[in-house]
């Protein structure tokens, strides 16, 4: 068609009666791939995504407010309720916070326990994201196999704190009892296990070349973009940016062991699945060194009263959560209750990034997006 | 008219219609019986188990639940096409059971022979293939009826992936008339007495088994369903007994496909490499019993085959499914088609 031809229909009634417009679509609240109550109004050009406005809020329960009425020791259990699938990082995120305030030196031995427990709800984690994201994006089977292996870890926790999924693992200051008879030889068992499940999964996916199609060159975003959008975690990680809390803002004798941080190269979402693939046998080398070094001691300082009542002023305390920098920042003004407290949630803030990665891509890619970003909306909302 | 031909022309293919009928319906609740089965058995857990020996009985009760829903028709679709849609669907899947022949004819005394078959159309392929693909405008009619976004998108996608699979579907299928030379099923098996069509043409057999998972919108191409993406896609807003006919469709589609993939590729009722000339000998009423047997054998493994990618498999995209079907199996399917066209003149000179 020549230009004039083009010009002259471009002012006909015809088309001006079809003209095209985009197609709003309401992604969520209840929509099975957004990983919980989370909403994207996705602005759609036929298939392909040229806006997306996140809403969230609809799982808020005031979290950091409600804290501000309760002691410390009671605020403890409802920071379990942040991020539900990693509840033990939260927990230490937040006890880790009072030490510091209160300047409390947690017994070695406590360290190490708490190293342990802390990986393996890593690896539970990554396991449950590992088949939910599979299950995104059509491989079902997966998911199964990824809950198989999350119950051995689940079971362990019950044994070592009497719960599964909230665990309320960890008092302020070290850890209240030490491991039950036999658990150490259950937990190697498992250990000695995960390494060939996840090659199965690797088989299942890595080598798979309709995964690759789907994950490969999608939801790029790059190390700079990350870092200014303030990402963190695999989601930071996955884009070649070298950023662990573990390594850089060393916490919980995490100093102690030898590990390396598993870094991604083009910031797609394969490369985030790669990355927390990666960190799953990375977190059980840990658990290795914490088990084989494990120090004798006590499991909680001695000199620490019933109530806690830390001197008034400030913090800051973050730790790496199975999404990222889990931070707490709390104000004390010197009674047993917290003035103020704030939470640097990762899923929040890694949620900023998906702007950047889905527009331009394809509706099916925001699904896979959403899953390559590890949200809970429980950590979102607060 | 003499009750022998009201009988010849109406009584017995009308019985022959109930108890098709009848048989695929059972066949095609129990396929979804041993699909989660089979997959539960794939994904280390049990299965449905609970409802009867085994699970037995849980399709009926899934069936008497269905029934006992409500219909719910949201206040944004077209009543019409929404209450007619999912028959256009279920419809064409059963429809297309007719033409195929499950066992050898059956030969009783004065040379009468059964068939076992409806009705052994001479353009038996052509009639299956129009047929299967008006199933798609249940999907289309779905989408478009619904007044919700979600299902319009899956219908568009389902137009779309229809119309890209039906045409390498179509050329695999051309190279088997070819090879047989004749367009009617019960020629085409007999055709294959001595070896299955799926040896020499490898490439028409493998075109076809993708295109028809893609015609059955089954993972890795269930791109107007992809729960995951698009919630239900085309029958987000259906529920009760007309989601059930859109589920039932999809599962008795799954079935003809096995049923045409066994016919057309696998020998259908014959036994692989023996003629059956020597089995006639034995009593006939055997025989077709055997045969019988033999295709549902074949089936079965074909099913089980549908089942394991399903749970292998994650979901192609929107585009580089419609890629796949252009740029590689629509390019396979025309250089077979050329191949075994060239072959057969070349054997003919």
């Amino acid at each position: 068609m020549t230009t004039e031809l083009r010009e002259a229909a471009g002012t006909s009634p015809l088309r001006k009666a079809l003209e095209t417009t985009t197609m709003e679509l309401n992604f969520g609240p209840q929509h099975p791939a957004t990983h919980g109550v989370y909403r994207a109004v996705l602005q759609l050009d036929g298939e392909r995504v040229v806006g997306i406005e996140s809403i969230i809020g609809y799982l808020h329960r005031g979290i950091e407010k409600w804290v501000e009425y309760r002691t410390y020791t009671k605020a403890t259990p409802i920071f379990d309720r942040l991020d539900y699938v990693g509840a033990i990082l939260n927990c230490h995120g937040y006890v880790g916070t009072v030490e510091k305030l209160m300047k409390i030196e947690v017994p070695k031995r406590a360290q190490y326990i708490r190293v342990v427990l802390d990986e393996l709800q890593r690896i539970a984690n990554h396991l449950l994201w590992l088949g939910t994201h599979a299950l995104d994006l059509g491989a079902m089977t997966v998911l199964f196999y990824g809950l198989r292996e999350r119950e051995v870890i689940m079971d362990l926790f019950e044994a070592m704190v009497g719960q599964r999924l909230l665990q309320n693992a960890y008092p302020i200051g070290g850890v209240r009892l030490d491991f039950p008879r036999g658990w150490e030889r259950a937990c190697r068992n498992f250990m000695a296990e995960l390494p060939h499940r996840l090659d199965e999964y690797e088989t299942l996916l890595s080598s798979n070349r309709m995964w690759l199609q789907r994950t490969k060159g999608i939801g790029v975003i790059s190390g700079a973009e990350a870092v200014a959008l303030g990402l963190s975690g695999p989601t930071l990680r996955g884009s070649g940016v070298y950023f662990d809390v573990r390594k850089c803002i060393p916490y919980g004798s995490y100093e102690d062991f030898d590990f390396e941080v598993p870094l991604g190269e083009n910031g797609d979402v394969y490369d985030r699945y790669i990355v927390r693939v990666r960190e799953m046998r990375q977190s059980l080398r840990i658990l290795q060194q914490a088990l084989d070094g494990m120090p004798e001691g006590p499991l909680m300082p001695e000199k620490l009263s019933k109530i806690i009542r830390p001197p008034a002023g400030e913090v800051y305390f973050s730790v790496e959560g199975a999404k990222g920098q889990l931070g707490y920042y709390l104000v004390s003004d010197g009674t047993d209750k917290p003035w103020k407290c704030h939470v640097r949630s990762p899923s929040f803030i890694n949620l900023q990034g998906l702007e950047k990665m889905v527009v331009g891509g394809l509706v099916a890619d925001v699904v896979a997006n959403i899953g390559s970003l590890d949200i809970v909306l429980g950590e979102v909302d607060r | 008219m003499t009750f022998e031909s009201l009988m010849t022309y109406v009584g017995w293919p009308l019985i022959k219609i109930v108890i098709l009928l009848g048989v695929v319906a059972f066949c095609v609740a129990y396929t979804v019986y041993i699909e989660r089965r089979l997959l539960g058995f794939f994904q280390s857990r049990v299965g449905p188990n609970r409802v009867g020996p085994f699970g037995l009985i849980q399709p009926i009760a899934d069936g008497l639940k269905l029934i006992l829903k409500e219909d719910i028709i949201p206040a944004n679709a077209q009543p019409f096409l929404f209450r007619i849609a999912p028959i256009f669907a279920i419809v064409p899947a059963f429809v297309g059971f007719a033409i195929i022949s499950f066992a050898p004819p059956l030969v009783t005394g004065a040379g009468v022979v059964h068939p076992f078959v409806v009705k052994d159309v001479n353009l038996g392929i052509l009639f299956l293939l129009s047929i299967t693909s008006l199933g798609v405008f249940g999907i289309v009619l779905a989408g478009w009826s619904s007044g919700s976004k979600y299902p319009l998108f899956g219908s568009l996608r389902s137009a779309s992936q229809m119309l890209s699979y039906e045409i390498p579907l179509t050329l695999s299928v051309l190279s088997v008339i070819l090879m047989a030379g004749s367009f009617r099923l019960s020629d085409i098996v007999d055709a294959q007495s001595k070896l299955p069509f799926a040896i020499p043409l490898i490439l028409a057999f493998g075109v076809y088994v993708i295109s028809a998972v893609a015609e059955t919108n089954r993972i890795p191409f269930d791109l107007p369903e992809g729960e995951s993406e698009l919630v239900g896609g085309f029958h987000t807003e259906y529920s009760g007994m007309r989601f059930a006919f859109y589920f039932l469709a999809e599962y008795a589609n799954v079935v003809l496909v096995c049923c045409v993939a066994t016919s057309l590729f696998l020998g259908g009722y014959k036994i692989p490499f023996v003629p059956y000339e020597t089995l006639l000998a034995a009593h006939p009423i055997l025989v077709s019993a055997l045969g019988l047997a033999v295709f549902g054998v074949k089936a079965v493994l074909f099913l089980y085959f549908y089942i394991w990618i399903r749970a292998t498999f994650p979901r192609y995209r929107y585009d580089q499914l419609l890629r796949i079907g252009w740029m590689v199996l629509l390019p396979i399917a025309l250089l077979n088609l050329f191949l075994v066209a060239g072959i057969k003149l070349w054997l003919l000179r």
